[in-house]
């Protein structure tokens, strides 16, 4: 393995066997330290939205007008997250695009963890959470069914679906490395990766089955990357309040789910190879390759914001124009500017290559990206709710403890999450690096700036 | 909570000596025939009746708040806390009307307790209802007698009447979003310093 290290292009079949080992070799202080700090976060905003059902909602900041502010940006924000993670996972499957080997585990489990996360956000900000199951098909004496054309029912099949979806398609792919890691471990670990490995012996057969299974998964999970954040959309462009009524919507949420979404693949990946040292394996070429989809949805979003201004000066409706002047200059005007900073300004540092291969460069635009985006959100359901049709009504919406703590509290559920899977199972896809090994040692060999910053 | 609010609006600057003339208009649930409020609630809590009414049904909602992001009128309004009322105040609670717990939404129901005392009472008698038999509370409490309440389909109700003689100065609010509002309002007159 040492041999391996030093020469660094001859990477070979073992040495990704024993590097991913060593990710999953038991966490140091450091890492349970983590652990328990995000759990600490989950634990915090489980009992800070206990009391809210206790109380009512009017524990959070919200009212009347703004009915819908952090939980529902909270909501779009972690479904938006889930999309690169798919996008990797399955469109460049199907495209046969080679660099995704090294990190699309890494994106699948943001995936469905993101998926898991967001799907929390409905049921937190539900008045009557005790009723949620109204929202379900299901046979009942009232003979009651939800109302289909409602797009909250819309977003319950598209949420479902997405995390069925997503997390059969991670467990399917991680069949073969739960067997691979099930030889070398014992204890207790061994029944979780028996139970995950779900009887592979590596036969021929089960490798025809596994590589069939897997590309109609993939075929399945295609859609959904452009279907499930454009029914998201529709929560807002199906409504008829200015700021939201808006044909755009849905692919300019899906560019911009598919933006912070890449943008967090880069949040976690940076560190993991860093901690875990599994940089020979996820390397700058790769990290490259993912700043160059942001920098292309990055541009996707400008422009979807300039189309849509375009859109609302060339229509002159007068409530329209309300809505957007005071989305730009209103008082809360600066989160909108804050916006374009982060999600149009500070993305366009990803055009020089010296940027896109600096990995503390990547972590930091990475993060301005997430913010941007989370504001977003923000900026168009809370602000539009706020600049609404009666302006007798206007309200800006300013958060109170509850919202924060609870909207932190969902990262450090989902970052929890993420690392205990991250540290339990093999977070890099050991079967398909060995299958790219060949072509990453060309790679290595022949593009220039990664040679260098190797 | 506010089911029914009065807006004043400034037409315009103060003239010369006077003080602005002020437009007032009552808003409450326009009762929409083509209500934004409806296919977006997605368990039925936000329902047409037969008769025409928009109805909140309390035990379906289950507080998405959807219907007020929805409403262009704004003038739902959610139960953010339980309600309470310190004694002797519980006492005043009107017995037909149901008591809405925390996280469901409301809004102006026409006073449908009324009306449907006053249907009762007619089918009970074996006749139709007649006009001025139920009335809002807002109508009745209204000492100007600015609102009316009446059967759109009857045509010789004082409210449809009200209607067709003031045909000129009818309107209804934000009519480019085609919510068809069953409220209508008559433009208010006032003396300008040139007719006066």
């Amino acid at each position: 393995m040492a041999a391996a290290v030093d020469t660094n292009l001859e990477p070979r079949y073992i040495d990704v066997d024993h590097q991913v080992q060593r990710a999953m070799a038991p966490g140091s202080l450091k890492y349970w330290m983590w652990v328990l700090f995000c759990a600490f976060l989950t634990a915090l905003g489980g009992g800070y939205r206990t009391d809210e059902v206790y109380t009512g909602l009017g524990k959070t900041g919200l009212t009347e007008p703004t009915m819908w502010a952090p939980y529902i940006t909270n909501f779009v924000f972690w479904v938006g997250i889930a999309h690169s993670g798919t996008l990797i996972s399955a469109i460049l499957y199907l495209f046969r695009v080679r660099w995704r080997t090294a990190i699309y585990r890494c994106a699948e489990t943001m995936t469905v963890f993101a998926v898991a996360t967001a799907g929390l956000f409905p049921l937190i900000h539900l008045g009557r959470l005790w009723f949620f199951y109204f929202v379900v098909p299901y046979p009942n004496e009232r003979f009651l069914q939800p109302d289909f054309r409602s797009p909250l029912v819309w977003d319950f099949f598209a949420i479902g679906t997405y995390l069925t979806i997503s997390a059969v398609f991670l467990l399917t792919g991680l069949i073969p490395d739960c067997a691979n890691a099930r030889e070398v471990a014992t204890g207790w670990r061994k029944t979780l990766y028996t139970i995950f490995s779900f009887g592979w012996q590596g036969t021929d057969r089960q490798w025809r089955n596994f590589q069939m299974v897997y590309l109609l998964l993939a075929g399945f999970a295609t859609p959904l990357v452009l279907s499930v954040h454009s029914v998201v959309s529709w929560d807002f462009a199906m409504t008829q309040l200015p700021g939201w009524h808006s044909t755009i919507f849905a692919p300019y949420f899906v560019a911009g789910a598919i933006f912070s979404g890449c943008a967090l693949v880069l949040t976690l990946i940076i560190p993991i190879r860093k901690f875990w040292r599994l940089d020979e394996m996820v390397t700058i070429w790769h990290l490259d390759n993912l700043a160059k989809i942001v920098l292309l949805t990055s541009l996707i979003v400008t422009y979807s914001y300039v189309v849509e201004s375009f859109m609302v000066w060339y229509s002159q409706d007068a409530l329209e124009l309300t809505t957007f002047n005071q989305r730009y200059f209103g008082p809360q005007g600066y989160l909108f500017w804050m916006m374009v900073t982060c999600n149009c300004l500070i993305p366009l540092l990803l055009f020089s290559p010296r940027v896109r291969t600096n990995t503390v460069w990547l972590f930091i635009i990475s993060i301005f990206v997430n913010i941007g985006m989370w504001l977003e959100r923000f900026v168009i359901i809370a602000g539009s709710l706020a600049t609404n049709t009666m302006p007798s009504q206007w309200r800006f919406y300013t958060p109170h403890v509850t919202e924060i703590v609870i909207t932190v509290a969902s990262f450090g559920w989902f970052l929890m999450n993420f690392s205990l899977f991250a540290k339990f199972m093999p977070i890099v896809s050991m079967t398909e690096m060995k299958e790219g090994i060949s072509w990453l040692r060309q790679a290595a060999r022949t593009s220039y700036p990664y040679r260098k910053a190797a | 909570m506010s089911w029914l609010r009065v807006e004043t609006f400034v037409p315009g600057p103060a003239e010369e000596g006077r003080s602005p003339n002020l437009y007032m208009a009552p808003i409450m649930c326009q009762h929409c025939d083509h209500a934004p409020c409806e296919p977006v609630c997605p368990v039925f809590a936000s329902v047409h009746t037969r008769e025409g009414l928009n109805a909140q049904i309390y035990n379906r909602c289950i507080g998405t708040r959807f219907c007020e992001n929805n409403c262009p009128y704004k003038v739902r309004r959610f139960n953010w806390f339980a309600p309470e009322w310190p004694e002797p105040l519980n006492l005043q609670l009107n017995p037909d009307v149901t008591v809405r717990g925390a996280g469901v939404m409301e809004k102006c129901t026409f006073c449908i307790q009324r009306i449907t005392a006053g249907e009762i009472d007619a089918r009970t008698e074996g006749r139709e209802l007649k006009d001025g038999e139920v009335i809002t509370a807002c109508a009745q409490a209204c000492p100007t007698r600015a609102i009316s309440f009446g059967d759109l389909n009857d045509h010789n109700s004082q409210m449809v009447k009200r209607r067709v003689e003031g045909l000129p100065r009818v309107y209804t609010m934000l009519p480019q979003l085609n919510a068809l509002p069953q409220v209508t309002y008559l433009r208010s007159l006032y003396n300008t310093t040139e007719n006066s």
